[in-house]
């Protein structure tokens, strides 16, 4: 009896241990993951403070003083502006129509069963696998060569043709994966109704995937904003955001190249808030 | 319409078909061109013409060995640190995230937001001679007086891992998102400790995420040079480098299309020893 009572207190000593060891550990992740948050938001934090730098030299790399004159004036030279117009165009036109050529391939893989699935998905999936250098070399060495004559000379054209390339593996793979759970019952009933096969994709399918349509849209607008290396390869003269701070980023850093910067970071997370509070409101109240 | 009703078999290809025959002309039909391009001799002036030149391929081996092996080791050491970082992080989030998972998502993607040129811009900044990261090290004498980090292999490497980051987490939170508890809480039933219900039930079961997330990781951070040129010297080139100077600034085509495709045949060879060790048919099977 003496011994189990004096076992007792220790056991819970070591129960308390236990308890606070693992009090420790949990938060030994969360200091953690506080740390890799920071290190992730750190350098963005570094763009958006410098947009209000006012600085001395052509290099906006030291704080000399806070100004609001970046954000009134972001379009001080001619060239930033051109360029971001030239991305802007480039991305529409490259989204729109990646869009339309990947949901139908979405649409086609998960909607039916026929023979070369396995070689269409492999073609679908080796873009994503390949090194953008390599996509942008083979791509310029297409260009260069020009069979047939019939490729447009380095410029818009083909940058916007390399933007849709890259760009439908995405849109696939993101129109796909909210396509499985897409329940064909519904478009059953309207045949059933009478509707046609037309109508029935208008009326009823297009509206159901329209949310996935968006992602894939907004997906390819956000990677052909940010390409780089493939545009770079094959730009001939025509220069777009991204190339612009790169020619720009050898002479001078201007504090306009952080205001633009900083106006893309700020559009993107607001369309991603929008979508994460509408995820949230769809969600039934108590569920995780 | 009267046609679809008659060929159903056909409305699949139907859809398939443009781009399909996009994805054909501008990514298949460009690696026949790059291949060509390879074996190509001449020079700029006069023209370059098909001539089975294979010592494009030679050449491009022996003479650019350093910055190959340079690309496959920071590639691998940022795949390595990408993945010590996000694995712990998602983690967190995937099991101690709850109502709040979304929106400490979009904070792993967050960097996706900055242009890439512009946050690798940042971290010139950050790790610039005057900038506070070296003051900080220098007073705690980790780094020496004169000590720099910018244009070092640190720099570079630091780069990299920054920038591929997300592409890590991501498939790796959304295989231990789809982790059914129970089997953890059976584990634990069992008397498995914590630790031990990680290494041998939720580990293993993230294991799939970890493969993609290497994937994703190493094959686009072994083709990059921007991080490579933006954050360190020529000391610190990289294969990818070399590939867009010769497209870009010397015009010496035939010798970048062999080491474009070098690069690819020595990223294959990597992937699937490493898909061999990984046992990838256990995990994509």
């Amino acid at each position: 009896m003496t011994t189990a009572a004096e076992r007792l207190p220790a056991r819970r000593t070591s129960g308390l241990l236990v308890r606070a060891l693992r009090f420790v550990r949990h938060h030994l992740l969360t200091v953690y993951a506080m740390l890799a948050f920071a290190y992730l938001l750190l350098p963005i934090a570094v763009v958006i403070v410098f947009s209000f730098n006012n600085p001395a030299g052509k290099f906006n790399i030291v704080w000399q003083g806070f100004t609001f004159d970046n954000w009134l004036h972001p379009f001080n030279s001619p060239d930033v502006q051109q360029a971001v117009t030239v991305s802007v165009q480039i991305a529409a036109l490259s989204s729109v129509i990646a869009t339309a050529l990947g949901t139908f391939i979405a649409l086609a893989l998960v909607r039916y069963r026929f023979r070369g699935n396995g070689a269409t998905n492999l073609l679908i999936f080796l873009p994503m696998a390949t090194p953008e250098i390599v996509l942008g070399a083979s791509l310029l060495t297409l260009f260069l060569n020009n069979p047939l004559g019939v490729l447009p000379p380095l410029g818009f054209g083909t940058v916007l043709i390399a933007h849709i390339m890259f760009c439908i593996s995405y849109v696939v793979v993101t129109v796909k994966a909210r396509l499985v759970g897409f329940d064909r019952h519904l478009e059953e009933a309207a045949m059933d109704l009478g509707a046609n096969e037309v109508t029935t994709f208008l009326r009823v399918t297009l509206p159901l995937i329209a949310p996935a349509i968006l992602a894939g849209a907004l997906l390819s607008f956000a990677l052909s904003v940010d390409d780089f290396v493939i545009t770079y390869l094959n730009s001939g003269s025509v220069v777009t955001f991204p190339l612009y701070v790169w020619g720009a980023a050898r002479t001078e850093i201007s504090p306009a190249i952080n205001v633009i910067g900083s106006a893309i970071f700020f559009i993107a997370i607001a369309i991603m808030l929008v979508n994460v509070l509408w995820q949230w409101r769809r969600q039934p109240k108590g569920a995780v | 319409m009267t046609f679809l009703h008659r060929h159903r078999w056909a409305t699949p290809y139907l859809l398939l078909l443009p781009g399909m025959a996009f994805l054909a002309v501008f990514f298949l039909v460009p690696t026949y061109y790059l291949a060509n391009t390879s074996l190509q001799s001449g020079d700029l002036f006069s023209g370059y013409v098909f001539s089975w030149a294979w010592e494009n391929y030679t050449d491009a081996v022996t003479r650019y060995q350093a910055q190959f092996l340079r690309s496959l080791q920071y590639a691998g050491l940022a795949t390595l640190l990408a993945f010590l970082i996000s694995y712990p992080l998602v983690y967190w989030i995937a099991f101690r995230g709850g109502r709040w998972k979304n929106l400490l998502l979009l904070f792993i993607i967050a960097p996706f937001f900055v242009t890439y040129l512009i946050r690798t811009l940042a971290w010139q900044t950050l790790l610039g001679d005057e900038g506070f990261v070296v003051q900080t090290l220098q007073t705690l004498h980790l780094l020496a007086e004169d000590g720099r980090l910018l244009a070092t292999s640190t720099a570079v490497v630091a780069g990299i891992t920054y920038n591929f980051l997300p592409f890590m987490a991501l498939p790796i939170y959304v295989s231990l998102e789809q982790i059914d508890q129970r089997l953890i809480e059976a584990a634990e039933d069992l008397y498995a400790s914590r630790v031990m219900a990680f290494l041998r039930v939720t580990f293993p079961l993230s294991l799939p995420g970890v493969f993609a997330g290497t994937l994703l990781t190493f094959i686009p951070a072994a083709g990059d040079f921007i991080n490579a040129q933006l954050l360190g010297t020529p000391h610190q080139s990289m294969i990818g480098n070399v590939i867009q100077s010769k497209f870009k600034v010397i015009a010496d085509y035939p010798e970048a299309a062999a080491l474009s495709f070098v690069l690819m045949s020595a990223i294959l060879v990597v992937v699937l020893v490493y898909a061999r060790v990984l046992g990838s048919e256990r995990l994509t099977g």
